[in-house]
């Protein structure tokens, strides 16, 4: 008793999310600890010879020097197994819905519940057999988590090499804390292998090897798809003033894009936009499989006015979840709303601690740092004797103070980011949505991704080109007008600006609420991309041989264009082709008319 | 274990004054975040809170301000617990000041509750999204921006300009339709001046609005660290009485501005690194901690729906404290000088404002299913006739094709009729929609693309009957 009670550290004093801990020698760099008499978590950053400085992940108010530390003995970690999915933890990974129920509507402190249901029990299929060998990754069995993941895997833990089964349970329905296997390790090292698991949030998992980001992440929005795709295994950036869209535009993301796993982390930002996330994605059905999009969902939710430390940790604690669904070779998608946030937290802490501050206050390793983070994206062959591939994409949105993209965190993201999607203040003004900016915005992915469309879709990489140069174009002739007014331009450059307001309105503007615009497959996209340009193309002729641009725009086929969009992806196809026929039509008629 | 003793602890050991801080020496087991009392010399007692302490030294903040205390005299007193607000209803229809003193000369308050000023988040996961429209009578924001129960929509203004008003119309107006629920104000003021004080408070006496509202009231005068506290003291209430006695609170802050410099100067006076333009890196956080006390909880019949107001300096809206805001609030509704200076009242620019909240709020059963396509046109409308304005002025009028005359003059009936309207004019939504309709009834009807053909039928005041 009194050897345990010596391990004990004392506060020695108390700043907002920062407490200094003295007598605590034996002490690890990140490691858990218990602060103060009610023993709320905290995390230990920096270690100054028996003093400690800890993070603490709950409001500190109440606490005072002479306070015991208790060291845990265990880095800051998560847990994971099966259960994840469909549940909103807080940014230290405790699940809300408990918090709810053990403390009311408002968050109390000192509340510690398992991140995972306990007496749950699930179905386990095992895949392996005793005798067989194995290495860490490889799979044990299966259950089912959820209807949109039929096979959550029960892997062997990472670092075990040249393991042999030597036992392994029947199939049957278990907790997540019955050992489902043993696995000797030699030197009579027996490892006993349950359903969940613990991983350290700051330590990546680790894989064999990163392959190339060859397969595009299709999100449903056609300025992403067509014009700035990001890869499965990417990492993109949306930076945005306030009302620019950043949280639609994530939200759209989580729900549309094509990944097995979305891992949801709000935050720093708004309760009620989470409580619409909790809202709508029971009722949203994913547009593949037909099922709610919350069986592929975890939230980690941290907002505003929820403690700062854990505010930092949530990022991680959503990537180690991550990395466990992409290690059983999964495509996961992580939205991080915001990262600037989670850089003003750093900030914050930072300055507690008197650090020497770099540009903006913030610390000299917040660029590190963000880097260290985007770095846990890509696509890799996971580990396991079998060849697996999983991949994690990373979006990440910035929120930039007033909407300058020179401040450090943008700069510091843009540095490692391949995908940036600039949102326009100004276009959002005018309720062009999603409000990116076509002329900033770039993807470093499009040269590679437009070999994989190019298969299904031959003309995709010539459309997406034609749409960037009228698009290059408008703006040029834009500036002409401003200058000499419109009556300077000549009926080709007219037929040019109308074209680009055709791409513009028809085209990249998408109504996130509409049920028929909010999703837009690939088909529906190209064939988009072919009516409009076939208008273009026809209509250049006719202005060529005199005809009026007004006159062009008049036809009812023309004007028929404003509505496509609002046409349902299944229907596409069969209108794609009444359009088409009746647009040659008029536009034959117009040419006719110019001959006779 | 968890329990501690409460124990009042005294001591005369300040060795510095600094700004609004006291440090004070040898102070041991002082709690982070402790309520404080401090006694100066002549025996009065003003009030602080613990911002950092460790075995040597304990630093308090005095919301009173440190003018008038010295190193010898003063007692500084740690109650062991956190600053509490004496709360039940008998706070409805009083008046207190800054730190949440009595000031109407009537009786003390009887508590049925003592909750700590700074709260608690709320559950992400107990939050009831918000859907009930909040009628304000004003066309510019039912209209265009509309607000809905548990938003939190600030007013983003100018030094000169009609915030004021604005805020107390809606206050006097404000009203969820269809319902005879506990509706009430909480009103807190942060270093407004006595005149701005004082036409508040008529105006909610004039109304009958002030015996169903709590007023907390930090004049320019008074001190500015109270300033810290008072909105938390406003905000305690507006939870206490949501979400505890089932009201419907609509709590008005104004000005945040004053708050965030009160913000700047402890930050200053604690030395600490500063982030953009002299505001502590913290500020959104702490701004955050205000803000995020609103909305609505699932199972819970009360809600806290959010005005703060704030003056933007020099009507730069990229200044830390409306962009921060910016960042936390559902919106921002801003009111613009240009159309201060022509006359115009409200000058509410729509453009740039935005309720982010809206589309849940509106639509059939809320208020009118031709809601959104209307607004929509509006905007394009609007948006359209102010970018043709700005090219009349390179180019000139004779430039301009029919259609362009058109959205001219479209955009000014909408600035004179629309977002024009008196300060005791009270319209319902369908008043507000039937004007935006007339406006746009000026155009031929393939212009309005944003409008289905079915709500062009149902609502056009060409197809409707004229029954008056």
């Amino acid at each position: 008793m009194l050897k345990q009670k010596l391990k004990f550290g004392i506060i020695k004093k108390v700043v907002g999310p920062v407490v200094f801990a003295e007598n605590m020698e034996n002490i690890t760099m990140y490691e858990m600890v218990k602060v103060g008499l009610d023993r709320i978590i905290g995390e230990v950053i920096r270690i100054e010879g028996d003093n400690a400085v800890i993070q603490v992940y709950e409001d500190t108010t109440g606490v005072s020097p002479g306070e015991p530390v208790e060291p845990t003995g265990a880095l800051l970690s998560v847990e994971l197994g099966p259960g994840l999915l469909n549940q909103i933890f807080d940014g230290i990974q405790r699940p809300l819905t408990f918090l709810e129920k053990e403390s009311g509507f408002f968050i109390r402190r000192g509340i510690y519940p398992d991140a995972l249901p306990r007496n749950k029990k699930w179905h386990f299929i095992p895949t392996k057999k005793a005798g067989d060998k194995v290495v860490g990754g490889d799979i044990l069995g299966y259950v089912k988590e959820s209807p949109l993941l039929e096979r959550h895997a029960i892997m062997v833990p990472p670092q075990t090499k040249n393991g042999l089964i030597s036992y392994i349970i029947e199939e049957g329905d278990y907790t997540i804390d019955e050992t489902i296997a043993k696995i000797d390790c030699g030197n009579n090292n027996i490892l006993e292998v349950k359903m969940v698991t613990k991983w350290p949030i700051r330590k990546p998992r680790p894989i064999k090897r990163r392959v190339s980001t060859h397969l595009p992440l299709i999100t449903g929005q056609r300025i992403i798809d067509a014009l700035f795709p990001i890869a499965k295994g990417g990492t993109a950036a949306i930076p945005g003033g306030f009302g620019t869209g950043k949280t639609v535009m994530q939200h759209q993301l989580a729900q549309w894009a094509d990944a097995n796993v979305i891992v949801y982390i709000g935050c720093g930002e708004r309760g009620n936009e989470m409580a619409e996330v909790l809202e709508r994605f029971p009722e949203l059905k994913d547009p593949r499989s037909g099922l709610p999009l919350i069986n592929r969902t975890i939230l980690i939710a941290n907002v505003s006015n929820m403690p700062i430390a854990a505010r930092e940790a949530s990022i991680y604690t959503g990537m180690t979840i991550a990395e466990y669904y992409r290690d059983m070779g999964y495509d996961v998608a992580l939205m991080a709303d915001s990262t600037s946030r989670w850089a003003e937290a750093l900030r914050e802490i930072s300055g507690r601690l008197e650090e020497m501050p770099g540009e903006e206050g913030y610390p000299a390793y917040l660029s590190s740092r963000i880097a260290e983070f985007y770095e846990r994206a890509g696509r890799c062959e996971v580990l396991g004797s079998d060849e697996r591939y999983g991949s994690i994409s990373v979006v990440g949105a910035v929120s930039p103070p007033g909407a300058d993209f020179s401040e450090p965190v943008t700069q510091s993201t843009l540095r490692v980011v391949k995908v940036f999607w600039a949102l326009d203040t100004s276009l959002a003004q005018r309720r062009h949505f999603p409000a990116i900016n076509w002329l900033t915005s770039y993807s470093l992915y499009k040269n590679e991704l437009d070999l994989w469309f190019v298969k299904y879709f031959p003309n995709w990489p010539n459309l997406t080109k034609e749409f960037m140069q009228v698009l290059q174009e408008e703006e040029e002739l834009i500036e002409i007008v401003r200058l000499v007014g419109p009556d300077a331009l000549s009926e080709v450059q007219k037929l040019i600006l109308e074209y680009a307001r055709k791409i513009r309105e028809d085209y990249l503007m998408q109504h996130a609420y509409s049920a028929a615009d909010s999703y837009c497959d690939l088909k529906k996209n190209y064939y988009m991309m072919c009516l409009l340009s076939y208008f273009y193309n026809e209509s250049k002729k006719l202005v060529g041989n005199g005809v009026q641009v007004s006159k062009i725009n008049s036809l009812p086929s023309v004007q028929e264009l404003g509505r496509m969009k609002f046409i349902p992806n299944e229907e596409f196809e069969a209108f794609y082709f009444d359009l088409l026929a009746r647009l040659k039509e008029d536009l034959s008629s117009l040419a006719l008319g110019v001959k006779s | 274990m968890t329990t501690k003793s409460i124990i009042t602890r005294e001591f005369k050991t300040v060795s510095g004054i600094s700004g609004p801080l006291l440090f004070v020496q040898e102070t041991r087991n002082v709690a982070y975040g402790e309520y404080v009392e401090i006694v100066a010399q002549d025996g009065s007692v003003r009030h602080g809170q613990v911002l950092e302490t460790s075995f040597e030294m304990a630093v308090v903040q005095v919301f009173e301000g440190s003018g008038g205390l010295s190193r010898e005299h003063t007692v500084v007193r740690f109650t062991g617990e956190p600053l509490r607000f004496a709360v039940s209803t008998d706070v409805i229809g009083r008046m207190f000041n800054g730190s949440g003193k009595v000031i109407d000369n009537g009786p003390p308050i009887i508590p049925k509750e003592k909750l700590d000023v700074n709260g608690s988040p709320i559950n992400p996961k107990s939050r009831a999204y918000p859907t009930d429209f909040i009628q304000t009578g004003i066309s510019a924001i039912d209209g265009m921006n509309t607000l809905s129960r548990g938003q939190k929509l600030p007013l983003f203004s100018g030094n000169g300009l009609p915030h004021n008003e604005i805020a107390a119309q809606i206050a006097r107006q404000a009203k969820v339709r269809k319902t005879e629920e506990k509706f009430l104000l909480i009103f807190a003021a942060l270093g407004i001046t006595v005149d701005e004080a004082r036409f508040f408070i008529n105006s909610f006496e004039e109304s009958g609005a002030l015996s169903r509202s709590v007023l907390f009231i930090n004049l320019a005068q008074d001190p500015a660290i109270e300033r810290i506290l008072t909105p938390r003291l406003a905000l305690t209430t507006a939870e206490y009485l949501a979400f505890e006695e089932d009201y419907h609170v609509l709590v008005i802050i104004t000005d945040m501005t004053n708050y965030c410099e009160a913000l700047r100067e402890i930050s200053a006076a604690r030395e600490e690194v500063p982030g953009r333009r002299g505001y502590p890196g913290y500020m959104y956080t702490d701004l955050a901690s205000i803000y995020e006390r609103t909305g609505r909880v699932l199972g819970k019949l009360g809600s806290i729906t959010q005005m703060p107001i704030l003056t933007m300096p020099n009507d730069d809206i990229t200044h830390p404290i409306p962009d921060l805001t910016g960042y936390i609030t559902e919106g921002q509704i801003i009111i613009d000088r240009a159309l201060h200076r022509r006359g115009i009242y409200p000058p509410i620019d729509v453009l740039p404002s935005l309720s982010r909240l809206m589309k849940e709020a509106i639509g059939q059963n809320k208020t009118r299913d031709d809601h959104r396509e209307l607004s929509d046109q509006l905007y394009y409308m609007y948006a359209e006739g102010r970018s043709l304005r700005e090219l009349v002025a390179v180019v000139g009028e004779e430039a301009l094709t029919e259609r362009d005359h058109l959205y001219l003059r479209a955009a000014d009936r909408f600035e004179k009729e629309f977002v024009s309207q008196g300060r005791y004019e009270e319209r319902s939504i369908e008043q507000t929609l039937d004007i935006g309709w007339n406006i746009l009834s000026s155009f031929p009807e393939s212009e309005l693309k944003r409008i289905s053909l079915n709500t062009i039928q149902k609502y056009h005041p060409s197809k409707r009957s004229r029954v008056s």
